[in-house]
């Protein structure tokens, strides 16, 4: 049973269409990368997913369930690409969004999951005090806290140093690898989807292609897409990477 | 005549009481309220209730029961508001704006068209707390009662709304029906301060508290407390040297809410200054 079926999504704003039919689903354990140029949908797609965006047409499982239907939001973490224009007086401290919506209160792992994300010094400064960076070190704890069975990023990493990226990465394909947690991973950097993801979905307002690395790579319409210099740089990182899982 | 004289009023012992339910109320929704951006709801409410009063006054509600038959036009008005949001095509400001002036224009052609109850109503403008009646000290009773068992147990999915509505979406959290309780809430509580500042002061009671307490914010429990204390004490303060000076005691209750937030910001400034 797949985690998510997506069956022919179709999103309008204004009239025009943001993504059209698109149709894919992602099996338990998978590491699929969500890739596209700008306005190409893949944040409206994962809103969609997530119920935030109502679709003019199509439907979303999760966990074999119809989105309407589904409740069991614990096993979903998810980091959007920015906060909402983050109110930077907003009163909450690091420890209090990091818990947030928690049934229980877990002190060691609130600690554990803050040292991993390196802030568990700012466990109590208040979140607007926090550099952008930080701010998203604090919401990357927050989406892995719940130990949820499908973590969703948009854009993860954009604000993060180098080192607090390598660790973000390799902390999801630990999450992968050893807990077949399913990870699905929007961003601009194909190189990272090459190195960490075994699935693709390049996403044009429509599904331009959906599959695995090895079928990416040896597809010409790809080819013909990124050009043939891009394709072999980004599926020899692939190769170099071991992400075939 | 000292304190204790004051205090042995009967009336004065009502203000008191509904006063502070009503400064709990308002700085326990004000926090969100602010946070989120609707500071100026509070405005609008309150131009709304001006219109509502004057159809109850109209019909020839009894006065003791305004402010309850005023209460389903507000929380139909607030509930416009937030479906006007809602729209993604009208920003916050724009659709307090738009029920605002209906309130009001609403308010003033009915009393000029009723030629009689121009006095009553405008004395709705400035309020009086000390002439709240059992009618409100009840009412107030019940609201605060409802507000802190909602805040209390609703506590999770208010944070998260409060602090990104589309994060606490993908929680699973019912963001249409916690922001519906907020309104209906807002709406009740814009009703009563009505009665404690009048229509003209009523954002104030809404905003201030929340404003002073967020500038001494180390978390967000803390500044919750901390709002609903500012506006208690504004609140009492407010009344005994209203009574005192013989001066207006929404106007009072006003300025001593606005002392609190100046003192508390220039304490910041030279705190930060000495470091």
């Amino acid at each position: 049973m797949p985690i998510i079926r997506v069956d022919d999504l179709t999103f309008r704003y204004n009239g025009l269409d943001v993504i059209s039919n698109i149709t894919f689903s992602v099996e338990k354990g998978t590491y699929l990368g969500i890739v596209g140029p700008n306005g190409s949908g893949k944040s409206t797609l994962i809103k969609c997913i997530l119920g935030i965006l109502q679709p003019e047409q199509g439907r979303v499982e999760l966990f074999g369930k119809p989105l309407d239907r589904f409740r069991h939001w614990a096993k979903i973490g998810y980091l959007p690409q920015r906060l909402n224009a983050l109110n930077t007086h907003f009163p909450g401290t690091v420890e209090e969004i990091v818990q947030m919506g928690l049934p229980k209160k877990d002190a060691a792992t609130l600690r554990r999951t803050l040292e991993t994300m390196a802030i568990g010094h700012l466990a109590s400064r208040l979140i607007g005090e926090l550099s952008y960076g930080e701010q998203q070190r604090a919401m990357l704890a927050r989406a892995l806290m719940r130990r949820p069975q499908l973590l969703i990023f948009d854009e993860p990493t954009t604000a993060l140093d180098p080192e607090t990226r390598e660790i973000f990465y390799a902390l999801t394909k630990t999450l992968n690898h050893r807990e077949g947690t399913t990870i699905i991973l929007i961003t601009h950097d194909i190189g990272i989807i090459g190195q960490y993801a075994q699935n693709l979905l390049y996403l044009d307002k429509k599904v331009i292609f959906s599959g695995t690395f090895k079928d990416f790579c040896s597809s010409g319409d790809m080819t013909g897409l990124f050009g043939p210099k891009s394709q072999h740089i980004i599926c020899h990182q692939h190769d170099q990477s071991g992400a075939c899982g | 005549m000292n304190l204790l004289d004051i205090l042995s009023y009967e009336f004065v012992q009502r203000a008191m009481v509904a006063g502070m339910l009503i400064a709990a109320v308002s700085a326990l929704l004000g926090l969100f309220l602010v946070l989120r951006r609707f500071s100026l709801i509070g405005d609008g409410l309150a131009h709304t209730t001006f219109g509502s009063v004057a159809v109850v006054l109209l019909i020839g509600i009894s006065p003791l029961y305004v402010t309850l038959a005023a209460l389903p036009l507000v929380m139909a008005s607030s509930l416009a508001i937030y479906k006007l949001t809602s729209s993604r095509k009208i920003n916050a400001d724009s659709a307090i704006g738009i029920i605002s002036s209906l309130g009001i224009a609403s308010g003033i052609i009915l009393a000029s068209l009723s030629g009689g109850f121009n006095v009553d109503l405008f004395s709705y403008l400035f309020g009086n707390i000390l002439t709240v009646n059992n009618t409100e000290l009840l009412l107030s009773f019940i609201v605060f009662l409802i507000v802190v068992v909602v805040v209390f147990y609703f506590y999770d999915d208010l944070f998260a709304v409060t602090f990104d509505q589309e994060l606490a979406q993908s929680m699973g959290i019912k963001t249409r029906r916690i922001n519906v309780i907020l309104f209906l809430l807002t709406a009740i509580a814009a009703v009563l301060a009505m009665k404690v500042a009048g229509i003209m002061l009523v954002s104030a009671l809404l905003i201030l508290p929340a404003l002073t307490a967020l500038q001494l914010a180390v978390s967000f429990r803390t500044t919750m407390i901390a709002a609903v204390v500012f506006s208690i004490v504004a609140v009492v303060c407010g009344i005994i040297f209203a009574f005192l000076l013989n001066l207006p005691a929404g106007a009072m209750i006003v300025l001593f809410n606005i002392c609190f937030l100046f003192l508390v910001f220039v304490a910041k400034k030279l705190s930060h200054l000495r470091r």
